[in-house]
């Protein structure tokens, strides 16, 4: 098997080390900025450069169980915290106007709109497992470096563009309805849990020469963590809704 | 009771809902725990089963969640704005726990075949008590809003 530690190190220990003091630095320009905003971030950018760390990064290399909590934390946790961190609004508060219109502009566009709907996220998250780990790819990424750390990158990215597409505190003035946000996440937590289960029944990944009791723990933690994951995404969006019907029922006796 | 300072009176029907919600959701996780992994006595997932049964089951378990986490938010808010009926959470939180049994007794075991109470003879003994089980829990529901609707 080939070790690539380096490259996994900067990808998910330096770079997102480096994305919390950006983050922090652009925090002194801000008077009350919420703190569990900044204990989110915070938690989010711990939970990458753990699923980094040697130890996790070479127990994910040879054993299937390693990659399951790489991956939850990776493509699931870690989004949670980073999503409601809303280091968009902070990047766009520190952006000069005119850029800061650029990006807004550019979120606009067909093609970026596409990209955010949450069904197509949840395409490239969720659908991404499928091909990963009932195809040949999961065996190849094992011996391929680059395609390895693309691995990575995917889940990272596609776990924060899911979970943003979802619900958070990030301005997202494409986002559909509340029904329809609620629609994909209920798809995809069940798409997710029918994946862990053909996974244990069926002993994939194959092609990795892991132990079928491996494979089977790796299908469970999978499918435990993932409702769990699932389940704190379901809360973000559900607070929201409720907050929407909770403003009309106090605003209520006010107006009387 | 009479209506708080601002006018809001127990909101008797979210209570009912927002406890059921939590009652199903509870007896789904003790089903997951107690019998699943603690007993080993059925497991989630047999692999003769059809994939219509894991796709159904899948689905099935994805509205379980979300609901359980709806009524959990729905029964902190009542609280919070002292708009809960605790004589109807009481109610509706035993119909949840006696619905997802039955539920879970004729829909996923008998009707779907997704696994059985347990794989010994007779088994027809074992999907008794856990039918009766779910019907008293049902029928205690049923005493208990009742009692609340007074």
């Amino acid at each position: 098997m080939h070790h690539d530690p380096p490259s996994l190190f900067i990808l998910l220990v330096v770079l997102p080390a480096a994305a919390l003091m950006l983050y922090l630095l652009a925090l002194r320009h801000e008077s009350n900025w919420p703190r569990h905003r900044i204990i989110a971030f915070a938690t989010g950018i711990t939970l990458l450069m753990l699923a980094g760390t040697p130890r996790i990064a070479d127990w994910a290399h040879h054993d299937l169980r390693g990659h399951m909590i790489q991956h939850l934390l990776l493509g699931m946790f870690a989004p949670l915290g980073l999503v409601l961190g809303a280091p968009g609004t902070l990047l766009l508060r520190r952006l000069p106007v005119r850029a800061a219109r650029r990006v807004a502009a550019f979120f606009g566009t067909i093609p970026l709109r596409i990209l955010t709907h949450p069904l197509t996220a949840a395409l490239l998250d969720i659908g991404g497992m499928f091909v990963l780990y009932l195809t040949p790819l999961f065996a190849i990424s094992m011996q391929d470096p680059v395609l390895h750390i693309l691995l990575h990158v995917h889940f990272v990215l596609a776990g924060y563009l899911f979970t943003w597409s979802i619900a958070g505190p990030d301005p997202a003035p494409h986002r559909p309805g509340l029904k329809m946000r609620m629609l994909v996440l209920f798809l995809a937590t069940a798409a997710h849990g029918i994946l862990s289960k053909i996974m244990y029944g069926y002993g994939f990944p194959h092609g990795t020469h892991a132990p079928l009791a491996q494979v089977e723990a790796a299908a469970l933690w999978m499918y435990y963590g993932g409702d769990l994951a699932e389940a704190l995404l379901a809360a973000m969006l559900l607070v929201i809704w409720l907050r929407r019907r909770g403003d009309i029922a106090t605003m209520r006796p006010v107006a009387a | 009771m009479a209506p708080t300072p601002a006018g809001q009176a127990h909101d008797t029907r979210r209570s009912l809902l927002a406890a059921f919600l939590l009652g199903a959701g509870i007896m789904a996780g003790v089903d997951e725990i107690l019998f699943h992994q603690i007993l080993r006595w059925h497991h989630f997932f047999d692999r003769s089963t059809p994939a219509i049964a894991i796709i159904s089951d899948g689905l099935l378990h994805s509205a379980e969640l979300i609901l359980m986490v709806l009524g959990f938010l729905m029964f902190n808010d009542l609280r919070r704005r002292t708009m809960l009926s605790a004589a109807h959470a009481k109610a509706g939180f035993m119909l949840g726990l006696g619905a997802f049994q039955l539920f879970d007794g004729i829909v996923n075991h008998k009707i779907l075949q997704l696994h059985q109470v347990r794989y010994v003879d007779p088994v027809w003994a074992y999907d008794l008590a856990w039918n009766a089980v779910g019907a008293a829990l049902l029928i205690c529901g049923l005493a208990l809003l009742r009692r609340a609707r007074g």
